[in-house]
């Protein structure tokens, strides 16, 4: 499962060279991999439904804890499964949508690496790598909405999405962290068994408080609703994926995972329902102001993600079944009904529905699916929309809060279906009308992924019972105990289908009326301006600002004033705990032998000398001493390998300052003699406090050291005899790898120097032989 | 031996300070050499001082015989002796590329981005 | 500034240069058990090249070694990160070392060893590359002034 997931990393650093090989035919190729996990997925389906949990482990940094262990239940698998099954229709569907495409190559990385952060977020059970996942779905989406990266409105979309979900992700990672204290575990399968001790914890409030600002900048949550719409700037495929079906359902996804472990308390109720609700009702009414289809399709989604977190927020047992079931169909009928705006975007050559009509005679295939998809939005009989609705109402109906909550799920329920008959007639009945483009039946790669997710709709619609498993398991892994559901498209006359009964009424009213409901919205546009947005922008203009004020104030461009600053911080900072918060043990046993003090000595004079003398040859050899001295010193005490490594390397430096010195100026005396006296003050200062530091750390012994455990490992477990390099390339190889990097970019630096070098005599040469230069 | 040491590191940390905020560049990178060098020193004499005691297992043995220095800060200030000749070659180009453009030895020159 | 081409030097960077490399190696191969390793070994190596930088020039030198030192760094930090692999494999923690024994020379191969070997190239390569900047540098303004 690991291999798959992380060799799809792998396959999208390839999928450039897979390119050269198969052209257009590339996105088949690259769906093959979520194809063959989709069939795994299938394949598990039946032992997740029996209520088991599949565990996948896999250490990663075991001494820290973090694993990379992977975790399929109910709530995984729905995940997952609805991941690769629309990346395998998204993948295909890019590729008749995006053809031709200079960049396709670039979106066929992104998606691909997009695909496999999104399956690791819902399988990973450690929660440093549920961080790592998420956060990487944050920075690939980045890529993803920024696509048309010549687009000034794509790139500032693209980082509004990336401050918003970024800046929940900090508040996040406080909020894991936190958890894992308070749980005193990292793995979310042993925390959802601690519930009860994490919801008495003193923690709970903060805990929970940062998992909400992750999970509501995530998924769009009033007030941070606005990034999503926004973020229509993407191309359709990546709409159609990210931000109706998978990413920005990550963040109901953690919810979801941790509601066995903080869920069921008041404050979780009062949150979750209250945003929840807020989120539906906003999505709801900001959805028809749009004629812009995309737009609107977005804010429809802010009001689902709404209602996943309003039922997450009712906690019952019914609401978690409508969950499961509303998740499900959300995510085929808005995948299906995205994909089916990029149809009409690409035929026709525009987004505004206002400006379409009648195109069902030369869609028909598109004008179907349309239809299907935008009765399942509306919750229309005979779709699995119409289920998830009725189960909704049913949670609304019998959870707590149910004076605000049911009265807001219709209001929510009626904007839905206005908007669903929007989309789903406005374009293609009625007459036809001039459009930037001539209209025509999409490709067979487009249309795929439309018709079978609408067919799905229409499957799960009229046999429910097929869905029963996986929403049941689902619900399971949610509530936290086993929960049986039962589907059923007809339900007898109740309650909830007469509120179905009224919506639909109500909605098509408001649908024949949509242009003079806009127009009477408009009024309230100076309100809708002043939203959260506005205060988005102007929080980013003040951190300018700051970053500005702050500039001038510290960044002055003079290096020694930084120096002395960060100096005279450091000896204020250290001398004063060192005097005020630990006694001076100054250990003054000396012990010397005459030649060691003969080569420190001769040590500290060629360092002052260095400092002393004007001639810069003569600088470099005293320095050169020092360097020798230092060897010597190594040597004498029990550092042969250090000793080897100071030789050579004074050696080098001997040579590659002899390359360079005489290129440089000479020594010149630039500053008045108050300076040195002020510049000898603060060397004096740090080095005394160096000094005392030394003194203090060899007389005290605060902590046990970790070397006797090198020391008596190197042979038995590193079956190496020179201790030294045991550490280097076995123990603590991993900071050795870490130097090899520090190195190699010291290394490309030079370099990277050296070909602008050579660009340059380039220029400086073709002007002396008297060409045009044209920089 | 170790406060003697701390005495010598002492010194040299502030002839490496000294030099530092110097404005000519080469100064500069004198002082760059004289600090890696003392703050390996630093991390060498921390640990304690112990002559002829190389952390070396014997042939055949699978430990030490009685105690040796401590391996560990020798490790460290290995990668870091080679790290400090890197950054100082770096800085070495950096600055003779600086001073082909700018042609001042003089940092406070060299202050505006715009040179 | 340098010269190079003096006879002594010339034939001095022939006969020491293939030595001093030798010697890297010996140095790189003993390094788990006596002082040595691919710091020090690397350095030597590097030392070894400058030599012969001095005695030949930039030009030479680049055509002696054939590839180019920013590939020795690339190698290297593959290496480095390759050793890391097999411990995975096992199921055990990344950069686990993996010992496996030749038997019918008695070496022991490891990936400890390869990460040394990482380590070799990539101060090699690393210290290559400035010392033939500095170089590369002057032999272009001499040419042109």
């Amino acid at each position: 499962m690991q291999f798959a997931v992380l060799g799809g990393f792998v396959l999208a650093a390839f999928a450039p060279l897979l390119h050269r090989w198969f052209g257009e035919r590339t996105g088949w190729v690259l769906a093959l991999l979520p194809g063959a996990l989709l069939l795994w997925l299938l394949g598990q389906l039946p032992t997740v439904v029996a209520g088991e949990t599949l565990v996948f482990e896999q250490a990663w940094v075991p001494g820290l804890e973090i694993t990379l262990t992977f975790l399929l239940d109910g709530l995984s698998l729905l995940f997952a499964l609805l991941i690769s099954g629309i990346g395998v229709l998204v993948l295909i569907y890019a590729s008749g949508y995006l053809k031709g495409h200079p960049d396709l190559v670039r979106f066929h990385v992104v998606i691909l690496a997009f695909m496999m952060s999104m399956l690791g977020l819902v399988l990973a059970d450690n929660l440093v790598s549920l961080f790592v996942f998420w956060e990487l779905t944050s920075i690939t989406s980045y890529l993803l909405i920024g696509f048309n990266h010549t687009d000034l409105e794509a790139r500032k979309s693209a980082l509004q999405g990336l401050f918003v979900t970024v800046g929940g992700g900090l508040a996040l990672l406080a909020g894991l962290i936190l958890l894992a204290l308070a749980g005193d575990s990292w793995s979310l399968q042993e925390l959802t068994g601690r519930g009860e001790l994490l919801r008495g914890h003193d923690l709970y409030l903060p805990i929970l408080l940062c998992l909400l600002a992750g999970a509501f900048t995530k998924s769009a949550q009033f007030p941070f609703h606005f990034w999503l719409p926004n973020a229509m700037a993407a191309p359709t495929p990546v709409s159609a994926y990210l931000h109706s079906a998978t990413m920005v359902k990550a963040g109901v996804y953690l919810l979801a995972r941790l509601s066995p472990a903080l869920g069921g308390t008041p404050a979780w109720e009062a949150w979750l329902c209250l945003i929840g609700a807020l989120t539906m009702l906003t999505g709801a009414f900001l959805a028809l102001r749009h004629t812009n289809i995309k737009k609107l399709l977005a804010y429809s989604t802010v009001m689902a993600l709404g209602t996943l977190t309003l039922l997450l927020g009712i906690g019952s047992e019914q609401a978690m079944v409508a969950f499961a079931t509303f998740l499900l169909a959300h995510s085929l009928y808005k995948g299906a009904l995205f994909m089916v705006a990029g149809i009409l975007d690409h035929e026709t050559g525009t987004k505004d529905i206002a400006l379409m009509g009648g195109l069902r005679r030369v869609m028909p295939v598109t004008a179907l699916c349309a239809a299907v998809a935008a009765l399942s939005l509306g919750g229309v009989i005979p779709l699995f929309g119409f289920v998830a609705k009725e189960l909704l109402f049913a949670a609304a109906w019998e959870g707590g809060w149910r004076d605000l909550l049911l009265p807001a799920t219709l209001i929510a329920a009626i904007l839905t279906l206005a908007a669903a008959a929007i989309v789903g007639i406005r374009p293609f009945f009625g007459e036809r009308r001039e459009l930037p483009r001539d209209p025509h039946e999409g490709p067979g790669t487009m249309l795929l992924g439309p018709v079978l997710l609408a067919g799905l709709s229409l499957l799960l619609g009229l046999w429910p019972g097929a869905a029963e498993g996986l929403v049941a398991a689902t619900a399971s892994s949610v509530g936290g105990a086993p929960v049986a559901a039962s589907l059923y498209l007809w339900h007898g006359i109740n309650g909830p289908l007469l509120l179905s009964l009224v919506s639909l009424a109500l909605g098509l009213l408001l649908f024949r009326h949509w242009a003079r409901w806009r127009a009477a919205l408009r009024p309230l546009e100076p309100l809708i301006q002043r939203g959260p947005e506005a205060l988005y922008f102007r929080l980013m203009d003040a951190l300018v600002e700051v970053a500005e004020w702050q500039t001038r104030l510290l960044q002055n461009g003079y290096m020694r004033n930084y120096l002395v600053m960060m100096l005279l911080v450091l000896v204020g900072l250290t001398g004063v705990t060192l005097f005020a918060r630990h006694e001076l043990h100054l250990a003054v046993a000396l012990d010397v032998q005459l030649h060691e003090a003969l080569v420190v000595g001769l040590m500290v004079a060629g360092a002052v000398m260095a400092c002393v003398l004007r001639a810069r040859l003569a600088a470099v050899a005293s320095v050169g001493v020092m360097g020798f001295c230092i060897a010597l010193t190594f040597v004498l005490f029990s550092a042969p390998d250090l000793g080897i490594t100071q030789l050579l390397v004074e050696t080098l430096t001997v040579i590659l300052l002899i390359l360079v010195l005489f290129r440089l100026p000479r020594f010149a005396r630039l500053s008045s003699p108050l300076e040195r006296v002020r510049d000898l003050v603060v060397a004096a200062a740090t080095g005394g406090l160096m000094t005392l530091l030394i003194l203090q750390v060899v007389s005290i012994d605060p902590f046990s050291s970790i070397s006797d455990y090198m020391v008596a490992n190197s042979q038995p477990l590193g079956h190496g005899h020179n201790i030294v390099n045991v550490i280097l390339v076995d123990f603590r190889a991993l900071d050795t790898l870490g130097e090899m990097f520090v190195l190699a970019l010291a290394a490309i630096g030079v370099f990277a120097m050296l070909r602008f070098h050579a660009g340059e005599y380039e220029t400086r040469d073709r002007q002396a032989r008297g060409e045009v230069v044209d920089d | 031996m170790e406060p003697l040491m701390a005495l010598a590191i002492g010194i040299l940390y502030a002839t490496a300070i000294y030099m530092m905020l110097r404005r000519s560049i080469v100064k500069l990178v004198i002082g760059l050499m004289l600090l890696s060098n003392a703050a390996n020193l630093l991390i060498f004499a921390s640990a304690g001082m112990r002559r002829g005691a190389p952390p070396l297992v014997p042939e055949g043995a699978t430990a030490p015989l009685g105690l040796v220095a401590d391996p560990l800060p020798q490790a460290l200030v290995l990668t870091a002796i080679v790290i400090a000749f890197g950054v100082l070659s770096f800085a070495v180009v950096l600055i003779r590329r600086a001073y082909e453009i700018v042609k001042a030895d003089d940092l406070d020159q060299m202050k505006d981005t715009d040179t | 500034m340098i010269r190079s081409g003096t006879l002594i030097l010339h034939v001095a960077a022939r006969l020491l240069m293939p030595l001093q490399l030798l010697f890297s190696v010996f140095l790189l191969l003993r390094g788990h058990d006596e002082p040595g390793g691919g710091f020090i070994a690397g350095l030597v190596a590097s030392g070894a090249f400058a030599l012969y930088l001095f005695a030949f020039g930039p030009r030479a030198t680049r055509q002696m070694l054939r590839v180019a030192p920013q590939d020795l760094i690339g190698l290297g930090l593959c290496l480095g990160v390759i050793s890391a692999l097999p411990a995975w494999w096992q199921g055990q923690p990344f950069l686990t070392a993996q010992w496996w024994t030749i038997p019918w020379i008695d070496f022991k191969f490891s990936t400890p060893l390869i990460f040394d070997i990482g380590v070799y190239l990539v101060v090699q390569g690393s210290v290559l590359i400035a010392v033939l900047a500095l170089m590369e540098g002057d032999s272009e303004e001499v040419s042109h002034d």
